[in-house]
């Protein structure tokens, strides 16, 4: 789905969002009030000006608009790799990003994730993964790497991938898997007016992924093996 | 639980294993680990693979003091599959960060060596990281410092590498790497024109604990001894700062600066030299100690 | 992956201590050895799970001179193999038993 679509689907109330090198930012109009919105599109490879550009906007929304809920929307294929990215410390660019919605959920702001195209690795983690639920479109595409790309790196036949895949949430891509997982909370279905004027006020406090997943039987040992540790 | 053989001639931290690390850097006999290997606590996600397991899955977490302050303490181990995170290493991470709020000890210690995400069980190793990232800043929050030591030969990268940056201070020796994407993903992806990850000496200049240092991306530079990050560890402990609407503006204008002034060069010797430093040439071959005498005063300062 | 076991009938019921020794690092060309003090009706019993398939005499071969030189008994020995020589993994299992004592005398 482009953003003009999504944007006029989520708010059809009306929004302000603005779409500047493929950063979006502004403000949706619900039947619940006023919702920030922050996200990435063109599945933009984040870098280093994004993330301080996101960055920016969320410390603006903290400053100017307390307690306001957020909406996380991802499109994003992962982290720009070049030299350059990392000769500035792209990772603590992305921190800085990840540690600003970590304040803005300090200070009350609920922090909601919709996956409407593209979401991969590091561009993913330190934005949309950040929120207190993650939803997504059905036709989103998550992963961390395609499989023939991972086939290469692990040295593992492609075929040995593709046959596990069909029994194992865990390595092949796909919105399907990271449910089971708990990485995403739900799938969204049309009207998504709806479907956000729903999630907001239920304010989660904790990190609820692993619960899920232990729930969903697909990842079946972090919540024990954290909840181990946890109690001594 | 310790293995103190094969270390000779001092405690280089970079020849140290993960189990080795925590041995010296802690008061002698004071570790205790939190489910150890005779709990198997394995991957399961690694058999099926044809791949070997790890009875502590690449991890080592546990309780202990460090001159007589109470710490957390975790350690990756850099040999197995690189450090990198899978559901039951992330998870071991998460609760001991989670521990920390309940017990609230001086600081947690995390000795980061990580290639970031385990591909072999990709999309629960990312979730995993996702939930170490939640769970540190909330450690964070409660109070609880946490500081990050990195100087493995496997360098500190992925989601690892964000991981990091999320500590309050990190301490890294000059043969230590941080950064996100490795130069061998750089240069498998976008060519070699992009970066030529055989060049050693532009991935030092590039990713190496002294332009980390002067990038003020790491608190303290030391030598590869585990005495030195020891030390470190103690004068860091207290000057660390919470996480506040402040620190992360003041965070947010040295990031901006940061890109302002240095976002066109291409060479880290660029960025050493747009700082003001003589002969930037020169600083990969310096020993610590010339190095920070010639630095002083240069830079971004520290973040 | 390929999964061995082995028993041994020792004599010298060697002290064994309550804590676990753990040597050596799952990494390619080495091996991580851990030693349990487990009632085993005086057996010592080793367990292996390798990356190599199709080694188990060269194994039986290493472990026959290892249990012959030490005569342990009540003894869990657990491996995990990254394909090691048996240069290494007779390395190993000398350290890690060195370590085993040390920690429980």
């Amino acid at each position: 789905m482009n953003i003009e679509t999504l944007l006029s689907e989520l708010f059809p109330l009306g929004h302000s969002v603005t779409n500047i090198d493929s950063i979006l930012t502004g403000y949706g109009t619900t039947n619940k009030g006023e919702i920030a919105v922050l996200g990435t599109t063109d599945h933009l490879a984040v870098g280093v000006e994004a993330a301080l550009a996101l960055a920016t906007s969320a410390l603006g929304v903290i400053k100017n608009d307390p307690g306001r809920p957020i909406l996380l929307l991802v499109d994003t294929q992962g982290q720009r790799l070049s030299l350059q990215d990392e000769l500035l410390g792209i990772n603590g660019y992305l921190a800085h990003l990840a540690k600003c919605l970590e304040l803005a959920r300090q200070r009350e702001h609920q922090l909601i994730c919709l996956v409407y195209a593209e979401a991969v690795s590091g561009g993913f983690l330190s934005f949309g993964m950040m929120a207190d639920e993650i939803h997504s479109l059905p036709e989103a595409k998550v992963r961390v790497m395609n499989l023939p790309a991972m086939a290469r790196i692990t040295k593992l036949p492609l075929e040995q991938l593709e046959e596990l895949s069909r029994t194992s949430p865990c390595f092949a891509p796909g919105v399907e898997n990271f449910i089971k997982l708990g990485g995403i909370n739900t799938i969204w279905q049309q009207p998504l007016a709806e479907r956000l004027v729903e999630v907001i006020g239920m304010k989660l406090d904790e990190d609820q992924r692993r619960h899920n997943g232990f729930v969903r039987q697909g990842r079946k040992l972090a919540f024990t093996v954290a909840q181990r540790v946890k109690a001594g | 639980m310790s293995d103190l053989s094969g270390i000779s001639r001092g405690h280089s931290y970079y020849e140290a294993n993960a189990r080795q690390r925590i041995a010296h850097l802690l008061d002698p006999g004071s570790f205790q680990e939190v489910l150890g290997p005779a709990e198997r606590l394995t991957s399961p996600h690694l058999e099926p693979l044809g791949q070997p397991c790890s009875f502590d899955d690449g991890i080592i977490i546990g309780t202990g003091s460090l001159n007589g302050l109470q710490v957390l303490v975790a350690s990756q181990e850099g040999g197995f599959m690189g450090g990198a995170v899978g559901e039951v290493h992330g998870a071991k991470l998460t609760g001991l960060l989670e521990r920390a709020v309940n017990e609230r000890p001086a600081a947690v210690l995390l000795l980061l060596e990580s290639g970031g995400v385990r591909l072999h069980e990709a999309n629960a190793g990312l979730i995993a990281i996702s939930e170490v990232i939640r769970a540190l800043l909330a450690t964070r929050v409660a109070g609880v410092p946490v500081l990050g030591l990195i100087g493995g030969a496997y360098g500190c990268f992925g989601g690892m590498g964000i991981v990091a940056r999320c500590c309050d201070a990190l301490i890294i020796n000059e043969e230590g790497r941080l950064g996100l994407s490795g130069p061998d993903v750089i240069e498998t992806t976008m060519g070699v024109e992009e970066f030529d990850s055989s060049d050693r000496a532009l991935v030092w200049r590039t990713l190496g604990g002294k332009h980390r240092y002067l990038l003020g991306e790491v608190q303290c530079l030391v030598e590869d001894d585990i005495d030195a990050f020891h030390t470190a560890v103690i004068k860091t402990i207290n000057t660390v700062q919470p996480l506040s609407l402040e620190s992360l503006e003041q965070e947010h204008s040295s990031l901006t600066r940061r890109l302002a002034d240095y976002g066109q060069c291409q060479d880290g010797a660029d960025i050493w030299g747009e700082m003001g430093i003589d002969d930037p040439q020169k600083l990969p071959l310096m020993d610590i100690q010339s190095f920070m005498v010639t630095v002083a005063d240069k830079g971004q300062g520290k973040l | 992956m390929e999964h061995l076991q082995f028993e041994f009938k020792g004599s010298a019921n060697r002290k064994g201590c309550q804590k676990t020794t753990l040597v050596g690092v799952v990494s390619s060309g080495n091996l991580e050895v851990m030693l349990e003090n487990s009632e085993l009706q005086g057996l010592c019993r080793i367990n292996v799970s390798t990356s190599s398939q199709g080694f188990g005499e060269i194994w039986q071969a290493v472990l026959n001179d290892f249990a012959a030189r030490y005569d342990l008994s009540n003894l869990q020995i657990s491996i995990n193999d990254g394909g090691a020589t048996p240069a290494v993994v007779c390395l190993r299992l000398d350290q890690a038993l060195e370590n085993y004592l040390e920690a429980s005398s």
